[in-house]
């Protein structure tokens, strides 16, 4: 079965979209949408050292992903805000990735690749490394459930319970990492990026409990797999920006039924 | 064993110290208030009891394990976040429905059960933040500024409710609040701030301080004549009035 590239980009979408569901809603949630796009920023730099130190891809850019999201969020609350560092990293960690790739005689980095991936060339052993990162995502967000609400709720509640809200907050840039350093080489920053936000922000409109809302995302992200591969296949389209507009068509519909049910 | 000892505590931002030298303890059941004017300190106090900011120098020492029951002085909700109100109040530690309904009850907002986070009410919020506040069997409650938002009836139901918990079990309370009458009546031990702690003790040894009436002038010497707390009188008149 596994020999068919469809089903196999298939599997790796899919696993994308399930392990970018508990994640992208605490990135609506915590409206730190920026965080995930800035720590996908970096990932460049991550896959320029790789190449230069002769590391795996995959190592390169966890190690940059974790390390930029610690920096930020040690830094941030005093004389800057979040969204300050995190353009401040992202850019300027994607510049010296560029001109550190410069300097390695014989390597030209496709930057579009990275961008946008090429989900139709996944092999056996990126799938597996995806499925592992998957798994690694959701035992992650499912140890911490309870304390990263609450400290998404609200910070000084989560220390009156005795969390630490900022240690909480690198659990999840962790998973964050994880998740796109195990999907950039397959399925390129956008598509990361876009998983992230899109389906969590369509299924918003139509739950009431939090676990719910990450069900619903996790279920959008999986259609949008599915629909966006059939229809690249089907019109010759790019399956990565394909899977995009679908997700982006889900959220209109969303938002017009949320709209109608709250006139109704 | 206190519940609550501070030693000498400082807090800065930056270079901006905000507390010097802060000495005080808080035992078992009794009801402490901190009042003071704006920036004198009193939300960095708490924020640095429950540890969410670090000292500058001093100490802090709970007795271990203990249980806070902590309402903030505003809580921006996310309302992009959906949780019920049952959701949210359980979602600390293991609680049981029931529990969480009789915590809803004591506060006033049994109703609102399966009501959305984000469609309640401000009034409607403190209470719930008090009720989850509540569960867990806390052994203090640390309340900043818990009547913020709240009308006069709502918060002198809101104060009449606090009364009755540490009645009922016994826990303490230390709350921030700029309702002087309330303070001089329910309290009994007041702290005065004003970067340090500028003077202390029971109500009416406060008031008649005159570092507490340069920063709040006489005017509440009448409030506390009209208001003490007299601890021989009947609740069961005030919860027939709530009635």
């Amino acid at each position: 079965m596994l020999d068919d590239f469809m089903i196999r980009a298939t599997l790796a979408g899919i696993g994308v979209a399930v392990a970018a569901a508990p994640l992208g809603c605490f990135v609506v949630w915590r409206r730190m949408a920026y965080f995930g796009e800035a720590t996908a920023h970096a990932a460049m730099l991550g896959v320029a050292l790789s190449l230069a130190l002769n590391l795996s891809i995959f190592f390169g850019v966890l190690v940059v992903a974790v390390v930029m999201a610690w920096i930020v969020t040690q830094l941030s609350g005093r004389n800057y805000a979040m969204d300050t560092l995190l353009g401040v990293f992202a850019h300027s960690s994607l510049a010296v990735g560029l001109v550190l790739v410069s300097f390695l005689a014989g390597i030209r980095l496709d930057l579009m690749a990275y961008l946008f991936g090429d989900i139709l060339a996944v092999s056996r052993l990126d799938l597996a490394i995806i499925w592992s990162g998957v798994a690694v995502v959701i035992g992650l967000i499912f140890w911490r459930w309870t304390a990263l609400l609450t400290a998404t709720i609200n910070e000084e509640l989560a220390y009156a319970n005795g969390l630490n809200p900022r240690q909480e907050q690198l659990f999840l840039s962790l998973a964050l990492g994880v998740t796109i350093a195990v999907a950039i080489k397959v399925v390129g920053v956008l598509l990361i990026v876009s998983m992230l936000i899109i389906p969590a922000a369509a299924a918003r409109n139509f739950v009431r409990t939090p676990e719910a809302m990450v069900i619903s995302t996790a279920i959008i992200g999986s259609i949008s797999t599915l629909v966006g591969l059939r229809g690249a296949y089907i019109f010759d389209t790019p399956p990565g920006p394909s899977i995009v507009c679908i997700a982006f068509a889900l959220f209109i519909i969303s938002t017009i039924i949320g709209f109608i049910k709250t006139r109704g | 064993m206190n519940l609550i000892n501070v030693e000498n505590l400082s807090v800065s931002y930056g270079l901006n110290t905000v507390l010097r030298g802060v000495d005080f303890k808080i035992e078992l059941g009794e009801i402490v208030t901190v009042v003071g004017p704006n920036g004198s300190g009193k939300t960095s106090l708490l924020k640095a009891i429950i540890g969410a900011i670090k000292p500058a120098k001093g100490s802090i020492t709970l007795k271990p394990r203990l249980k806070i029951g902590y309402v903030p002085q505003r809580l921006n909700f996310q309302s992009t976040l959906p949780i019920t109100v049952e959701r949210f109040v359980r979602l600390t530690g293991k609680i049981d429905q029931k529990s969480c309904i009789s915590a809803l009850e004591i506060a006033g907002v049994s109703e609102l059960l399966k009501s959305q986070m984000s469609e309640l009410s401000g009034g409607q919020f403190q209470r719930v933040l008090l009720a989850r506040a509540l569960l867990g069997d806390p052994e203090i409650l640390i309340l900043d500024e818990a009547t913020q938002g709240l009308d006069q009836p709502g918060s002198a139901s809101f104060y009449r409710q606090l009364e009755t918990v540490r009645q009922d079990t016994g826990c303490a309370v230390l709350m921030i609040s700029h309702d002087l009458h309330v303070v001089m009546s329910a309290s009994d031990r007041v702290i005065c701030l004003n970067g340090h702690v500028c003077c202390a003790g029971t109500p009416a040894v406060v008031a008649s301080t005159p570092e507490y009436k340069a920063l709040f002038g006489d005017g509440t010497d009448g409030a506390l004549a009209l208001y003490r707390h007299d601890h021989g009188h009947d609740h069961s008149k005030i919860k027939s009035e709530q009635l």
